[in-house]
């Protein structure tokens, strides 16, 4: 997915080029374009590190630290997950990026029928305290940050990280941990919300709240582009929707009385990496200035650190291919690539079996050669953003931006983004997109290797990642084992408490971190909110 | 002259997994085909799935299931479809699908399996072929 479009006449020659974003590339740019766009360096560009950040929010880029790699890993029970973990960090991962199972993302603890089929099956289960205490085993939590991919419940989530941080003797502000905790990309493109819109990003500004004050190391959000990408929409398109959700969530907590120059800084984002390298490139640049520019004009911020835009651009799952597996693993490389020469801090990428199944060891392990080799072998780390002053990567850039803009604009006409994905508007447009995408791949318009062009040939037999049908027992026998050693009546007691501060509009935070140590399991606490928050009834958009 | 009743499609989402772009397109291609389509939404249980099946009056079920459970979940629902004497509705499936599952999915009573990637054709022409006429 994400290729551009070409037209070509009947020798193969490519007559037009347009990108998804909708801008047409020519076969040619020399200084006039630059002219034309009216193009300055310290206006458009600044220094590296320097507003407006176009080339990299660092001065030395790269030169001065590797980024970071951080593959989503977690399957079955915990003690699995910790393997996997150790595994990933022996062979030169520097970051953790959790994956829940879905019942744990949904809410709902290993024995519940809602659960059943899924326990451990795309992430970790995870019921109580007890099994982060047994993932993050011998992990050093003040040494590596751990990203949680976590939405719904990323508030019970985020106090059980401090817990267990705590529990290990660690400080909550040594800790680095960043839950993705952006509900409204779940409600565009991943599903897995529980409650409705309005009390869903009260909680949201509660972490941000409650991480601003109390865990200075952690990042509170992590704004999704991403999803929104897979699930249909442009690249132009994923950093305006994921703009604007960053304003609904930054909106929440100002209205509280906070100034957004006192946590925007911890926010961050999470950015796909597949498609046509130019606008991928295009888009980062461009989406760095307009964060900056943004900010300082929507809410005055002037701090440098806090006007980053700091992400993990990784992924991406739309571009792999269950056709000719092998493919994907160069796919892999490339993707790679576009995300260094667009300055990623922090990347990942979806392992080459991404259309069959959750990585297998092998597979996440190449993921990581890929980063490594680009980054020690190939040059990446030399300069920063080498690309800066190409004619073509500076026009693309600013033409960009105005997409990006004019993307913003369609939001903010049908009512800012909580307006619009309760009406379905950013849904009907995504599903939209995503049926012509698929028109064109069926008919040959777009051309994606292996799928539609150069099929010829055997595919490679893929090892797949077993699921263990065992993981769900262990899971709830070791759930009945923490319910019956628990102190029944303070679990109790910090549950009440809990719905009191639900009720009364108090940051719910502090609260659950009590419910987290006493073991109180993800289902007690998901379903104290489902009692005062009700569930999000998904707008119908046929 | 008869007009010819316009085949009904529910598309449905299963349990807990929330990627539904494939859904979605589905179901607009299914449209486009010239049937009729409801959509159920994410995050329904197969007894909600069987009921809307009934009261919808529909001709074919199409689950929607990216997260790797569709045997468990193909399982429920045939053991419902049976229950509730739903024999005669087409139930066919689409999402990510290991090869080597599909013979256990046909053997549970799995009528049409559409991994991802399927073209629209292919899928509109097998439910035109295999919907029961005249229900």
């Amino acid at each position: 997915m994400g290729v551009a479009t070409y037209i070509k006449d009947e020798k193969d020659a490519i007559k037009e080029v347009i990108l998804q974003s909708g801008i047409k590339v020519k076969p040619v740019y020399r200084p006039e374009d630059l002219e034309r766009m009216g193009f300055d360096y310290h206006k458009d560009l600044g220094e590296p590190g320097e507003f407006p950040f176009t080339r990299s929010i660092h001065p030395l880029g790269y030169r001065s630290r590797n980024w970071t790699t951080r593959q989503y890993t977690g399957f079955g029970t915990p003690e699995q997950t910790n393997e996997r973990f150790k595994l990933m960090i022996s062979h030169g991962q520097t970051g953790l990026n959790v994956a829940f199972d879905l019942p744990t993302q949904m809410g709902y603890d290993s024995d519940d029928p809602m659960a059943e089929g899924e326990v451990g099956r795309v992430g970790m289960a995870v019921d109580s305290l007890r099994d982060f205490e047994i993932a993050f085993k011998d992990i050093r939590l003040n040494k590596i940050g751990s990203g949680l991919t976590i939405n719904a419940v990323a508030s019970i989530m985020l106090a059980m990280y401090q817990s267990v941080a705590e529990k290990f003797g660690y400080k909550k502000e040594e800790i680095s941990a960043t839950p993705q905790n952006d509900i409204l990309k779940e409600m565009v493109g991943r599903g897995a919300w529980i409650y409705p819109v309005e009390p869903a990003v009260r909680l949201i500004g509660d972490t941000i709240e409650y991480s601003m004050k109390e865990l200075p190391r952690c990042n509170p959000v992590s704004v999704c582009g991403y999803h929104i990408r897979e699930s249909g929409c442009t690249p132009a398109q994923e950093i305006s929707y994921a703009f604007e959700i960053a304003f609904a969530y930054i909106d929440e907590v100002v209205r509280r009385g906070y100034e957004a120059k006192d946590f925007v800084g911890g926010l961050t984002f999470n950015l796909n990496i597949y498609g046509n390298m130019w606008e991928t490139v295009a888009k980062y640049r461009a989406a760095r200035k307009l964060w900056a520019k943004l900010l300082r004009e929507r809410y005055g911020v002037e701090d440098k650190r806090a006007l980053f835009l700091r992400g993990i651009f990784g992924g991406g799952g739309s571009g792999m291919t269950k056709q000719q597996p092998e493919n994907n693993i160069m796919r892999g490389a490339y993707y790679a690539l576009a995300a260094a020469l667009s300055g990623a801090q922090t990347t990942a990428l979806c392992s080459f079996d991404e259309a069959y199944t959750i990585p297998t060891e092998r597979a996440a392990l190449l993921s990581l050669r890929t980063f490594q080799i680009l980054m020690d072998e190939i040059g990446l780390r030399d300069t920063v953003d080498p690309l800066a002053g190409s004619y073509f990567v500076e026009t693309l850039t600013k033409e960009m931006e105005q997409k990006i803009l004019e993307e913003m604009a369609s939001v903010e006409k049908a009512g800012g983004m909580v307006e619009a994905v309760a009406s379905g508007y950013v849904q009907r447009e995504v599903a939209r997109q995503a049926y012509e995408y698929e028109k064109n791949l069926q008919e040959g318009k777009v051309i994606k290797v292996g799928v539609n062009k150069y099929t010829e040939g055997m595919d490679m037999e893929v090892e797949l990642h077993e699921y263990n049908e065992a993981w769900a027992n262990q899971q709830i026998e070791r759930l009945k084992e923490v319910k019956r050693t628990r102190d029944g009546k303070a679990v109790k007691a910090t549950l009440k408490s809990l719905e009191k501060a639900a009720r009364e509009k108090t940051n719910v935070m502090p609260f659950l971190v009590d419910c987290c140590k006493a073991y109180a399991s993800v289902g007690e606490m998901a379903n104290v909110f489902r009692d005062v928050f009700g569930e999000h009834k998904e707008p119908s958009i046929f | 002259m008869m007009a010819e009743r316009k085949i009904r499609v529910l598309v449905a989402k299963p349990g807990l997994d929330g990627h539904d772009r494939g859904a979605k397109v589905i179901a607009h291609a299914l449209k486009e085909a010239g049937m009729e389509v409801i959509y159920t939404g994410l995050h329904q249980t197969v007894e909600s799935i069987a009921r809307q099946a009934l009261q919808e009056d529909v001709d074919v079920v199409g689950l929607s299931i990216m997260s790797g459970a569709h045997v468990p979940i193909c399982r429920k629902l045939m053991d419902m479809v049976r229950k509730e004497g739903l024999d005669d509705v087409l139930v066919v499936v689409g999402g990510v699908i290991p090869n080597k599952d599909i013979s256990t999915l046909k053997d549970l009573g799995v009528q049409g399996i559409f991994p991802g990637g399927t073209r629209f054709d292919e899928i509109t022409a097998f439910i035109k072929n295999n919907v029961k006429t005249g229900r």
